[in-house]
C-alpha cells in the first residue's frame, strides 16, 4: 500500500440502520463513492434505504435475523460487489468476529483491527494494557475468570463505593453501583445475569466509583502509518442510568483556568493509549474526571461514537470521511498542532421513549416529523413522517446538535431546535431533553454524571407535569376547534373564509371535553371574531380564561397570541376531533371526547337480546349473573333451517334469560337482558 | 371601476350622533336576545340533573365549530303574548337558523326547552312554518332538536291547532322534495309533537329522556284510565327496539348529536354538486363598520343610499344605472363576496320615472340572472295630480308586477322607512323575498303615524265643514295623538320582527356578511339538484 494508490474500497456497504446509517451514507455519497444500504423488513421504507444507491434486504425485523447476522451481511456485500463495510455503532460495530469475517471475505472493515476490538472489548484486559502504558486507571480488580468469592474479597481492597461491571460490557448493562460490603453479592448476581444476557459472557470486573465525576472522552484518529492525533474532548456527563443523553464539546471545565493544560494531558494520555495497542482508525478513549481535575481511564470505544457530531461541529472535520480515508490506507495529513477548536457544540439524543412511563421504549407510527431549521443547528435523523418505529431496535430517533460561538448560544439554539422540531405519533423524550438543558446546573456547566439522579428531572416524583400546562391546553382547545372548522369548511360547498367564526347573533360557545394523560379537562371556545377566541374552563382543578388570536397556521407550525403573548406551537391534526400539540417542552394529545359517537348499545337492542325472526331456540350459552362482553355468543336461534347466532352488543352482566332451549320464539321476543356493571 | 367617493366623514359630529343612536338600538336588540338566553339558562340545573345539555349547548354540539350561523326570527313572539317591552321574551321558545353540520348547509331548529319546557307560544307556529318554507326554497336539510311540552292547553286557540298541521305537511313535502329531515328526540314530544319524529326521515332518540307518544301518561289516564309507564309508552329505547320509530339510540345528548352529525355526513350532501372556484374580491374601501353611523335613525333626514352601498359591496365599487333619470330611485350594480348583484335603493319616494327605471333595471337583472338586493328606505309612491297624471299607478304596478315575478334571488333589507305600496315595490314580506332582514331603526307600515293622523284629521275637518259645524279641535288632537301612538307602536322593527314579518333584525355592521351568507345560500340552492320522490320517505 503506498500513498499514491489508495486501496479501492467502494462500493461501501453500511451495515447499520437509522440515523447513523443516513449520516454515513451522506458522506459516502458526498465523496462520490457508491453506497449500499441494508434493511430488515421493518425498515423497508426507512430513510437510509432511500438514500443509498442500492439496498439489500437482510431478513425479518428481529436484529438477530437481520442487522446482527454476519452471514447475511456478507452475502449482501457479495451480491452487490461491495469492497468495504462501515459498521456504524451498535449491532456488529465492536464485534471482532465480524471484523474478522469481513477480512476473510476480502472486505475492508472501516474501523480498527479485530485484535484491537477484542483487546478493548475485554474491560479487564484493556485496563491491564492501559496501566502498562502509563495511562491512569481507576483502582479496581480485573482478573479473568474471578469467582464470586474472589470478587467479594477484592471488593474490600478496591474500597467503596464501587462499580460491578460486565467485563465485556458497555452502555450501562451489567453494571451496578455498590455502596457497602453487604450489597456486593446481590450486585454480582444481577450483573452476571445481565452480562450473560447482553454480551454472552458473565465475566465481571470491579472498579472504585468516583464521586460525582464527569464523563469526559477524547476522540482519537490513527492512520495505518502510525500517526495518531486527538480531536479534543466531549463531555458526556448527562446520563440516565449510564445512557448518554446530552453531550458537548468542549467540556465546560476546559474553558476555565487550567482547562487547556488539562485537555493536553488527557489528549496525550488518549494518544498514548491508542498507540499502546497499535490502534488504527477512529476511536474514543473514555475517562472519568473528578472535581479536583484528576482523571482515570474508563474504556476505549473502537467505533464511531453516537456523539461524534459535536466534535465535527467544533473542528469542522468529517469523521466518517476521515475513517474512510484511513481505511483506504491514506496517511492522516492533520497534525496535532493544526487542530483548532471553534465555538461550542451540544448534542441531545431524541429517543422514542416515554418519560411518563418510566422511559419505556415507545413504538408506533410517526404521524409527523419535521426538523427545525435554525442557524447552527444540525439534525441527524433516521426517521420520516409515516414511518413505523419498531420495538426491535434502539429507540434513538435522531440527534439534535447545535453549534454556537459560546456554550450559552449553543445551548439556546439547541433548546430552540428541539422545541421547533415536530415529532408526533410516538412518545419521545423531547420535553425531558429541554428540561435538562434548561436546568440551572446544566446552564452553569456543572452537570456531572450524578446530574439526573440529583435533580430527578423526568421522574414523576420531581413534580414536573410533562403532560400539559395552561397555555398548551388553551392552544390545544383552539387547534381542535380549528381542525373541526377546517374539516367542515373543506366539506362545504361555498363558504367564503371571511364568514368563518361569525354568526349574525354570535356563535354558540363550543364546549369540549379533552382527554389528557393526566385526566380530563373541560374547556369551551367562543369565537370573538375571525381567528380570535375566548377559551374558558378548568384544567387539572385550575381555572382557565384566555383570549387567543391565531396569527398564522401552516402545519405543523402555528403561531398564536395567548393573552397578549406570542407563542409558537407545533401541531398535527390526526382527525377533525384529535390534534397533537407541542409547546416548548410540553407535548399533549387533545381529543374532543364530546364529539365522538362511540356508540354503546346502538339502536338494534343494546342490552336487550331479541329474536331476529320466528324460530326455535337451539341453545342458550349464558346464565343470569354471567359476565359478557361485546361479540360473545348469547344464544342460537334456528329458523328456516338456518342457525342464527345472537351476540352481545354491550359489555355487562346477564340479568335475565327469558327463554329455554327448544322454545319457539317470535320475531322480537326477548331472549336475554344484559345490564351494565352496576 | 374605482371606489365610490364617500362624502361622509366618520369623524364628524353628525356621524358620531348617528352611530350612537344606532348602536343604542343594536344594544337593545342584543339585550332582547340575551333575555331569552338568560331565561333558558336559569333552567341549567334541571338539565344537568337529567344529564342533559342545555338547548344552546345542543346547538353548539350539532353545528360545525367556527362555521357561520345565520340566526332566523330571533325576536319572534316579542310583544305578542306579553305586550310589555320590559318583560316580553323574544324567540318563541325556539332557536332557528341556517348553519353547517358536517359541512352541509342545514336548517337548524332547536326547541328552547329552558323556557316553559319548550311549550309553544303565540309566535312559535309562524316561526316554524317560516323556516320550513325557507328550508324548502333553499333546499336545506332540516334538523330539529326536539324537546317540547307541546301546545299550551291553557292558551289553546282553534286556529293554532288547525294551522299547526302545516308543520307536518311541511315535513312531508320536504321529504318528498328530496330534502332530508332529521329529528333528535332529546325530551318529550307528545300529542301533535309526536309527529315531529314520526314525519322525520331520520330519528335519533336519547335514552331515558327522549319520549314520543300520541298521548302522554296524563292524557292516557284521562282518556282510557290506563296507568301507563312513560318509558313503556314512548321512551326512546322502546321506540328503538319495539315500535321502530327511532333509528339511532344514544346514551346522552352529546352522543345523540354526534350521531345526528353522522347521519348528515352519510348523506354526502355536497357530493353531487361541483365546488365553485373560490371567488376573489376586495373588501370595501369604506369600512362596513361605518354603516352604524352613515344612516340617521330618523328616516325623515335624507342621505344618499350610495353611502350605504359603498360600505356593502366589494371594493366599494358601484355601477350607477341611469343616475340622471328618476334620480330618487337608485339602481346600482355591485358585487358582494364576488357575487354580482343588482341593488335597488331609495333616495326618497318613488316617482313615475323612478318606477319605470326600477322596472327596467329589475328586468335586466332577471335577464342577466343577477340576484337583486332591495334596500328599503322609502315613504312610498309619489302622490299628487302631477304624478297621477304621469301614470304613477301603472308605472308603480309594473314595478310591483316585475318584483313579484322575478326568478333571481331576492334579498330585502329594511334600512329605514318602508311605507305603503313602496314596501310592495321594494319586495316586502308579501313578495316572498328569499331573505328579509331589518335594521333596528327600520319602520314599516301603510304610512307614517303622523301622516295617518293628519289624514284622518283632514277628513274630519272636511266632514265638519260639510255639516257646517266647527271641528272639535281638542277631540281631533286627542285622535291624532292616539293614531300616532297606534301606528308608532306597530311600525318599529322589533315589533314587526316579533310578528315574524321578516327573518330577523340585524346589526347594520353585519349587513355585508348577512347578504354574503344569503347569496351563498341561494347560490347553493340554485346549483343543487335534489331528487324528488312521490310520497316522501315512509318509516317502515
Amino acid at each position: 500500500m503506498s500513498r499514491s494508490t489508495p486501496e479501492r474500497i467502494d462500493p461501501i456497504l453500511v451495515a447499520n440502520r437509522g440515523e447513523i446509517s443516513v449520516r454515513i451514507l451522506r458522506t459516502v455519497r458526498a465523496l462520490g463513492y457508491r453506497s449500499v444500504a441494508v434493511f430488515s423488513d421493518a425498515d423497508r421504507h426507512a430513510p437510509h434505504v432511500e438514500l443509498a444507491d442500492e439496498a439489500v434486504r437482510l431478513g425479518p425485523a428481529p436484529a438477530r435475523e437481520s442487522y446482527l447476522s454476519i452471514e447475511r451481511l456478507l452475502e449482501a456485500a457479495r451480491a452487490t460487489g461491495a469492497r468495504s463495510v462501515h459498521p456504524g455503532y451498535g449491532f456488529l460495530a465492536e464485534n471482532a468476529a465480524f471484523a474478522r469475517a469481513c477480512a476473510g471475505a476480502g472486505l475492508v472493515f472501516i474501523g480498527p483491527s479485530a485484535e484491537a476490538i477484542e483487546t478493548m472489548g475485554d474491560k479487564g484486559e484493556a485496563k491491564r494494557r492501559m496501566l502498562a502504558a502509563g495511562v491512569p486507571c481507576v483502582p479496581g480488580f480485573h482478573e479473568p475468570g474471578a469467582s464470586d468469592e474472589v470478587l467479594l474479597a477484592a471488593a474490600e481492597e478496591v474500597g467503596f463505593p464501587l462499580m460491578v461491571k460486565a467485563a465485556a460490557g458497555g452502555g450501562g448493562r451489567g453494571m451496578r453501583r455498590v455502596e457497602r460490603a453487604a450489597d456486593v453479592q446481590p450486585a454480582i448476581t444481577v450483573a452476571r445475569s445481565e452480562a450473560l444476557g447482553a454480551f454472552g459472557s458473565e465475566e465481571l470486573i470491579l472498579e472504585r466509583a468516583i464521586r460525582r465525576p464527569r464523563h469526559v472522552e477524547i476522540q482519537v484518529l490513527a492512520d495505518a502509518h502510525g500517526h495518531v492525533i486527538h480531536l479534543g474532548e466531549r463531555d458526556c456527563s448527562v446520563q440516565r442510568r449510564h445512557q448518554k443523553v446530552i453531550e458537548e464539546s468542549p467540556c465546560p471545565v476546559m474553558t476555565r483556568t487550567g482547562g487547556p493544560e488539562l485537555r493536553e494531558r488527557m489528549g496525550e494520555a488518549a494518544v498514548a493509549a491508542a498507540k499502546s495497542i497499535g490502534y488504527v482508525n477512529a476511536g474514543t478513549v473514555e475517562f472519568l474526571l473528578d472535581e479536583a481535575g484528576e482523571f482515570w481511564f474508563l474504556e476505549v470505544n473502537t467505533r464511531l461514537q453516537v456523539e461524534h457530531p459535536v466534535t465535527e461541529m467544533v473542528t469542522g472535520l468529517d469523521l466518517v470521511a476521515l475513517q474512510i480515508a484511513i481505511a483506504e490506507g491514506r496517511p492522516l495529513e492533520l497534525r496535532q498542532e493544526d487542530m483548532l477548536f471553534d465555538g461550542h457544540a451540544i448534542e441531545a439524543r431524541l429517543y422514542a421513549e416515554d418519560p411518563a412511563r418510566g422511559f419505556l421504549p415507545a413504538s408506533g407510527r410517526i404521524a409527523c416529523w419535521r426538523e427545525a431549521q435554525l442557524e447552527g443547528l444540525r439534525i441527524d435523523a433516521g426517521v420520516a413522517s409515516g414511518q413505523h418505529v419498531s420495538a426491535d431496535y434502539d429507540p434513538l430517533l435522531a440527534k439534535v446538535i447545535a453549534w454556537g460561538r459560546d456554550r450559552e448560544q449553543a445551548r439556546r439554539r439547541l433548546v430552540d431546535g428541539l422545541a421547533g422540531t415536530a415529532l408526533f405519533g410516538v412518545a419521545s423524550n423531547r420535553g425531558f431533553l429541554i428540561e435538562c438543558l434548561e436546568h440551572d446546573t446544566f446552564v452553569a456547566g456543572e452537570a456531572t454524571t450524578a446530574f439526573l439522579e440529583e435533580t430527578r428531572i423526568g421522574e414523576p416524583a420531581a413534580g414536573l407535569e410533562l403532560d400539559h400546562d395552561r397555555d398548551l391546553s388553551v392552544a390545544g382547545a383552539v387547534l381542535v376547534f380549528l381542525a373541526a372548522r377546517d374539516t367542515a369548511h373543506a366539506r362545504s360547498l361555498i363558504v367564503s373564509p371571511q364568514l368563518l367564526d361569525w354568526g349574525s347573533s354570535g356563535l354558540p360557545r363550543v364546549r369540549q371535553r379533552y382527554r389528557f394523560a393526566a385526566g380530563e379537562a373541560h374547556l369551551s371556545v367562543l369565537a370573538l371574531g375571525r381567528d380570535r377566541y375566548q377559551v374558558d374552563g378548568r384544567v387539572d382543578g385550575e381555572d382557565v380564561a384566555s383570549e387567543v388570536e391565531v396569527l398564522g397556521r401552516s402545519a405543523p407550525d402555528a403561531e398564536l397570541r395567548i393573552d397578549g403573548r406570542r407563542r409558537r406551537v407545533l401541531h398535527h391534526v390526526e382527525h377533525e376531533h384529535r390534534v397533537h400539540v407541542s409547546l416548548g417542552a410540553r407535548t399533549a394529545t387533545f381529543e374532543n371526547l364530546a364529539a365522538s359517537v362511540e356508540a354503546v348499545g346502538e339502536a338494534q337492542g343494546g342490552g336487550r337480546v331479541v329474536a331476529p325472526m320466528h324460530g326455535t331456540v337451539v341453545e342458550v350459552y349464558v346464565a343470569p349473573g354471567d359476565e359478557v362482553s361485546i361479540g360473545m355468543r348469547i344464544a342460537t336461534v334456528e329458523a328456516m333451517k338456518m342457525q342464527h347466532e345472537l351476540l352481545a352488543e354491550v359489555d355487562g352482566v346477564v340479568a335475565e334469560i327469558a327463554v329455554e332451549d327448544g322454545q319457539q320464539v317470535a320475531a322480537g321476543d326477548l331472549i336475554a337482558v344484559i345490564e351494565d356493571h352496576a | 371601476m374605482s371606489a365610490f367617493p364617500s362624502r361622509i366623514t366618520p369623524t364628524s359630529s353628525g356621524f358620531a350622533e348617528n352611530r350612537a343612536d344606532m348602536l343604542r338600538l343594536v344594544d337593545e336588540l342584543r339585550a332582547l336576545e340575551a333575555r331569552a338566553e338568560a331565561l333558558s339558562e336559569k333552567r341549567r340545573p334541571r338539565f344537568e340533573e337529567r344529564g342533559q345539555l342545555t338547548p344552546r349547548e345542543r346547538l353548539a354540539h350539532l353545528l360545525d365549530p367556527g362555521m357561520p350561523f345565520l340566526e332566523l326570527h330571533s325576536l319572534a313572539n316579542y310583544l305578542v303574548d306579553d305586550p310589555d317591552p320590559a318583560t316580553s321574551v323574544p324567540g318563541a321558545s325556539l332557536i332557528t337558523g341556517i348553519g353547517f353540520v358536517a359541512g352541509a348547509r342545514c336548517m337548524v331548529w332547536v326547541d328552547d326547552s329552558g323556557i316553559r319546557a319548550g311549550a309553544g307560544t303565540g309566535g312559535s307556529l309562524h316561526k316554524s312554518l317560516s323556516i320550513l318554507d325557507l328550508a324548502m326554497r333553499q333546499k336545506l336539510p332540516l334538523i330539529h332538536l326536539v324537546e317540547s311540552a307541546g301546545a299550551n292547553l291553557m292558551a289553546y286557540r282553534v286556529e293554532g291547532w288547525a294551522r299547526g298541521g302545516g308543520l307536518f305537511y311541511g315535513l312531508a313535502r320536504l321529504s318528498a322534495a328530496g330534502i332530508p329531515t332529521i329529528a333528535v328526540l332529546h325530551g318529550p314530544s307528545t300529542a301533535g309533537g309526536a309527529y315531529m319524529p314520526g314525519l322525520s326521515d331520520y330519528v335519533v332518540g336519547i335514552r331515558n329522556n327522549g319520549m314520543a307518544a300520541l298521548g302522554g301518561a296524563a292524557l292516557v289516564h284521562a282518556a282510557t284510565g290506563e296507568v301507563a309507564d312513560e318509558e313503556e309508552l314512548g321512551g326512546a329505547a322502546m321506540h328503538a327496539t319495539i315500535s321502530g320509530l327511532v333509528e339511532h339510540l344514544a346514551d346522552d345528548d352529546a352522543q345523540g348529536l354526534a350521531m345526528a352529525r353522522e347521519v348528515v355526513a352519510r348523506l354526502d350532501w355536497n357530493a353531487g354538486c361541483s365546488r365553485p372556484a373560490p371567488r376573489s374580491f376586495e373588501e370595501p374601501a369604506h369600512d362596513p363598520d361605518e354603516l352604524a353611523g352613515v344612516v340617521p335613525i330618523d328616516y325623515r333626514k335624507p342621505y344618499d343610499v350610495r353611502e350605504v352601498v359603498a360600505r356593502i359591496v366589494d371594493g366599494s365599487e358601484i355601477g350607477d344605472f341611469k343616475p340622471r333619470y328618476g334620480v330618487s330611485t337608485v339602481c346600482l350594480h355591485g358585487s358582494i363576496y364576488g357575487h354580482a348583484c343588482g341593488i335597488l335603493g331609495n333616495n326618497g319616494p318613488i316617482d313615475p320615472n323612478g318606477a319605470t327605471k326600477a322596472t327596467q333595471f329589475l328586468q335586466l337583472c332577471e335577464q342577466a340572472d343577477l340576484p337583486v338586493v332591495f334596500l328599503n328606505n322609502t315613504t312610498g309612491y309619489m302622490v299628487g295630480t302631477e304624478y297621477e297624471q304621469a301614470g304613477m299607478i301603472k308605472h308603480g304596478s309594473k314595478m310591483i308586477q316585475t318584483v313579484s315575478n322575478l326568478k333571481v334571488p331576492k334579498l330585502t333589507l329594511y334600512i329605514g322607512a318602508s311605507f305603503g305600496a313602496g314596501n310592495y315595490g321594494m319586495c316586502g314580506l308579501a313578495y316572498q323575498p328569499d331573505f328579509l332582514f331589518a335594521w333596528p331603526n327600520a319602520l314599516t307600515g301603510v304610512m307614517g303615524g303622523e301622516q295617518a293622523a293628519r289624514t284622518m284629521s283632514h277628513v274630519a275637518r272636511v266632514a265638519a265643514k260639510r255639516k257646517g259645524v266647527d271641528p272639535d279641535a281638542a277631540a281631533l288632537e286627542e285622535q291624532e295623538r292616539r293614531l300616532v301612538a297606534h301606528f308608532g307602536r306597530q311600525e318599529t322593527a322589533f315589533y314587526t320582527s316579533g310578528r315574524n314579518l321578516d327573518h330577523g333584525v340585524i346589526d347594520p355592521r353585519d349587513t355585508r356578511k348577512v347578504l354574503a351568507f344569503a347569496l351563498e345560500t341561494c347560490w347553493e340552492a340554485r346549483h343543487r339538484t335534489v331528487k324528488p320522490n312521490s310520497f316522501g320517505i315512509a318509516r317502515m
